[in-house]
């Protein structure tokens, strides 16, 4: 069926919505990247099995959808029962007959399955009574969780494809453009430049052809939003590729996925043949003479494809390196056309723009960072996963409200923003707003939105060898303050968690950081430094430790620790057997003996005292 | 149009890099990746300058010079104190990977780096990674190598590591390349390149070896060069012409001479 307009697509709205109330329950199944992981395809199968043989009254397999991630990836596999918003965490398969038998046929509520709020022990019984989500303002991942990817009917059902038939009958690609720029949004992959600004541009450059692309690289070790946003609701990203080329005149447009990506990939077609067979993709959209085809490139692999013209150079067939880019790629972009690059999230935001307008849009969030903001949480919070909040929230309420707190109880002592290259932020920063330029001005940055907060078991030193590491493997290697200069940084970074460096190291890593900025040639070199800069500047004590009393007061770097047994050792003999080098000696009941000699700081008999007995001196 | 450079003004062309104006007119800025018989490429950084323009607000910036186009009223300053920082910092960094470069110890000298501050590759080599050699090698129409591997490990190789199908032999990457990084060698009537061997075609008259068969016949066919052009090298070529040319220029003194008999 192809809707050919606004009134076709309503109709079919509302039949999808008749569809949907038909159905009294849905058991909601979480198919994001954490629940996989955990599980949840043995979940879903166990749900078939008993449904096969099971009769349920009204409740068939119909009713079960498998969904993109609720956010609560810390608690999967979830299964979230609609319409109450009943929400089960951590389900195993043995629990499933228990949700059939006892939820689903009588109503039900399974206590132990139930979500414990980790500061009062309560159990909390529906979805939008959690702390996690209260907090939270879901716009680019407004449909996650909620409708199946793979059912362009959930996708309609809940607004899907409004914007396209407002936008193709009635306005102009300028005043599409005025309605961008009016909503203030800057774009989500990195560098926050103005949206609408650049869709001008690129409208304006005197060309036949225009590109449009979506950068789903997402290269951020352990970030997760555009490949959920991709993976969970594929059809907000065509959407807004949809008004964007209708915007700048685009008759082709990509999608470049990050090759270690195959389910985005395969929910990315699946949306693109539904949008074509109904006309949202292909000749004529919306009865008008406007054509669009989407075409999905898989990535090169590497983190530095996500440069905006390295990805072009992939997606071009050619080796994804870099180039010098004095004429930018909006104006000579994609086959030295003029390009727009967006990224996933920034894509997702622009339905949402056009059907509630850009005011709208601006009235969220900050002055000169409108709209929201997704994350990936992860590291020592209670409550790890994917949120998403509006812009000028507190660092604060992110990570305690949201967040639920430091895990274990133990202290908070920095959060780690922007991905590799972005900057680690103490204690007394936890009150800053989240913003672009907020970030930035603190020393780090908002990147595409990865999150990564730490207890005061962590040395700063260390993390910023491990970003530093991520980044030497990753430089394309082009040019030389990036190749050379980053790995003889790192280099240093090292000899400081040795113990081996001096105050003049110190000081020449600075300098070679503010050269290597200054010279290198893309993204990736110009922020490289900022790992080291940014834990150099609210954590140097940490690395006057290192290197003046050669102590690491994290108690991670092996070369300056050394594990000792005190008094408080009860004889267990729990650290013996765990020892890989046998340096524990101890008969059951007395204090045991570790001997220095022998040990190789491997930290295993730490981990397993449960009595406080080991100390990192 | 007319642009500036370190406060004098320079006539510039529509099309041209600021470098090209610099190397034209002898302004020193040290330039190790950049070679006119290639695109530029941007990956040494030695040839950064400031620019600015009266109409910019003020506003001031670095780029590499190489990759920069020339517009009209530019200003250029080629040795700000950052951009001496940004050379000795880059050399610095060259000078630990090719520690042994005698072209890289001599350019960091010049800006007063004699020893390097860092930590010198092991088993170095002379290859700064300029991609010259590449480079030239796709511009010539034969892509034999490529580079390889990315970050600190990047390196220049042949298709597999193995001796690459596709090099003809023209010797044009030891050429261009500027620390002499790439070896061959021509004993006899052979040539071996990148592990590769090539037989070399004799010039008739002398004997001598000077053109693999493959890059002869590369030219032959590609460049509208007659079939015979390389039976004949160049020195015989020319002490040919010498002859001829000799024979015509005495055979008008012979005639002058018996005109001069006749008379
Ligand atoms: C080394 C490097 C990696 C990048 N990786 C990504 C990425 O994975 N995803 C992304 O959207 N942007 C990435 N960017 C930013 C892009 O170059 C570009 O600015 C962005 O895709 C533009 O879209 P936006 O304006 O909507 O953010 C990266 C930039 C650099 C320098
Ligand atoms: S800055 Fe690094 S990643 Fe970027 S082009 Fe240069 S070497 Fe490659
Ligand atoms: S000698 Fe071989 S590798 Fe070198 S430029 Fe010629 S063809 Fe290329
Ligand atoms: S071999 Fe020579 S020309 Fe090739 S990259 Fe290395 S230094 Fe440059
Ligand atoms: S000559 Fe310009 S960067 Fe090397």
């Amino acid at each position: 069926m192809k809707i050919d307009s606004p009134d076709k697509l309503n109709a079919w709205k509302e039949e999808c919505l008749q569809k949907d109330a038909k159905l009294k329950k849905k058991v909601m199944v979480c198919f994001g990247p954490g629940c996989l992981a955990a599980g949840c395809r043995e979940i879903y199968a166990k749900f078939e099995e008993i449904l096969a043989e099971r009769k349920l009254g009204d409740i068939t397999l119909e009713s079960f959808k498998k969904t993109g991630c609720h956010g609560l990836c810390e608690k999967g596999p979830l299964v979230v029962i609609e319409p109450e918003g009943i929400f089960y965490n951590r389900v195993r398969t043995s629990q499933v007959k228990d949700i059939v038998e006892k939820t689903l046929a009588k109503g039900e509520i399974i206590e132990r399955l139930l979500y414990k709020n980790p500061k009062t022990k309560e159990r909390v019984l529906k979805y939008h009574d959690i702390d996690f989500y209260k907090k939270q303002t879901r716009l680019a991942l407004r449909n996650l969780g909620h409708i199946d990817p793979d059912n362009i009917e959930d996708y309609v059902m809940r607004d899907g494809y409004q914007s396209v038939a407002k936008v193709l009958t009635g306005m102009t690609p300028e005043e599409v453009i005025d309605e961008v720029k009016l909503s203030g949004i800057r774009g989500r992959g990195g560098g926050g430049f103005p949206a609408g600004r650049k869709w001008a541009t690129c409208r304006g450059v005197e060309s036949d052809v225009r590109y449009v692309i979506c950068n789903g690289d997402e290269g951020d070790p352990g970030a997760f939003m555009d490949r959920s946003i991709m993976e969970g609701d594929p059809h907000s990203v065509l959407e807004g590729m949809i008004v964007a080329s209708y915007a700048v005149g685009a008759r082709d447009a990509y999608i470049y996925v990050r090759e270690e990506y195959p389910l985005a990939v395969q929910h990315l077609y699946q949306a693109i043949d539904d949008a074509k067979e109904h006309g949202f993709l292909g000749e004529n959209i919306m009865g008008t003479d406007f054509s669009l085809d989407i075409h999905i490139s898989r990535g090169g692999g590497a983190f530095v494809c996500g440069e905006s013209s390295a990805l072009m150079k992939s997606v071009a067939g050619e080796v994804g390196e870099p180039r010098a880019k004095y004429i930018h790629s909006v104006v000579k972009g994609l086959w030295d056309k003029p390009t727009v690059l967006n990224n996933v999230e920034t894509f997702a935001n622009i339905p949402l723009i056009m059907n509630k307008g850009g005011d709208w849009f601006r009235s969220i969030g900050t002055e000169k960072s409108t709209g929201t903001k997704a994350f990936s949480l992860v590291g020592k919070v209670e409550n790890t996963g994917l949120i998403e909040v509006p812009m000028g929230t507190t660092l604060r309420e992110i990570i305690y409200d949201i967040g639920g707190g430091i895990k274990d109880g133990r202290k908070f002592k920095a959060v780690q923003t922007g991905g590799p290259s972005g900057g680690c932020l103490p204690e007394d920063k936890l009150d800053l707003p989240v913003d672009f330029d907020t970030l930035t001005k603190a020393g780090s940055m908002m990147g595409s939105g990865g999150m990564i907060v730490m207890d005061d078991h962590t040395c700063m030193v260390d993390v910023a060898k491990y970003f530093l590491k991520f980044l030497v493997d990753e430089s394309c290697g082009k040019d030389v303050p990036c190749r050379e200069g980053l790995y003889q940084l790192h280099k240093m970074v090292v000899k400081v968690t040795e113990g081996k460096a001096s105050e003049a190291d110190l000081q020449l890593m600075e300098h070679l950081s503010k050269y290597i900025i200054m010279g290198s040639l893309c993204g990736l070199g110009k922020s490289g430094p900022n790992p080291f800069l940014s834990t150099v500047r609210y954590f140097r004590d940490e690395y006057l430790a290192h290197i003046i009393d050669k102590k690491c007061p994290g108690g991670v770097c092996r070369d300056l620790i050394r594990f000792e047994i005190n008094d408080k050792c009860t004889g267990c003999t729990a650290c013996i057997a765990p020892c890989p080098v046998d340096a524990i000696t101890g008969e059951k009941d007395k204090i045991h003996i570790l001997d220095q000699e022998k040990c190789t700081k491997c930290g295993a008999c730490y981990a397993v005292c449960q009595f406080d007995a080991i100390d990192i001196i | 149009m007319k642009i500036q450079i370190n406060g004098r003004w320079y006539e510039a062309r529509e099309g041209e890099m600021v470098l090209d104006v610099l190397r034209r007119e002898g302004i020193d800025v040290p330039a190790l990746c950049a070679h006119e018989a290639v695109e530029p490429y941007g990956a040494c950084r030695l040839c950064m300058v400031e620019i600015t323009h009266e109409d910019w607000g003020g506003w001031k910036g670095n780029v590499t010079s190489c990759l920069y186009p020339v517009e009209d009223k530019l200003i250029v300053q080629t040795h700000t104190e950052d951009i001496i920082e940004l050379r000795k910092t880059v050399l610095n960094l060259l000078l630990a990977r090719c520690p042994n470069s005698p072209e890289i110890q001599k350019l960091a000298s010049e800006y007063g780096i004699d020893t390097t501050s860092f930590v010198p590759r092991e088993d170095a080599d002379n290859c700064i990674m300029c991609g010259l050699c590449t480079r030239v090698c796709t511009q010539m129409g034969f892509n034999a190598i490529s580079v390889a591997g990315r970050g600190y490990g990047r390196e220049i190789a042949t298709p597999l590591k193995e001796a690459p199908p596709d090099c003809v032999g023209c010797l044009a990457c030891v050429k261009i390349c500027p620390t002499h990084h790439i070896q061959y060698e021509d004993i006899g009537t052979t040539r071996e390149i990148w592990g590769r061997q090539f037989e070399l075609v004799k010039c008739k008259q002398c004997g001598k070896a000077l053109i693999t068969r493959e890059f002869a016949d590369y030219l032959i066919e590609n460049r509208d060069i007659p079939a015979d052009y390389f039976d004949i090298c160049d020195d015989c070529k020319r002490s040919g012409t010498a002859r001829d040319f000799k024979k015509l220029v005495h055979w008008e003194e012979k005639e002058e001479a018996e005109e001069e008999v006749s008379a």
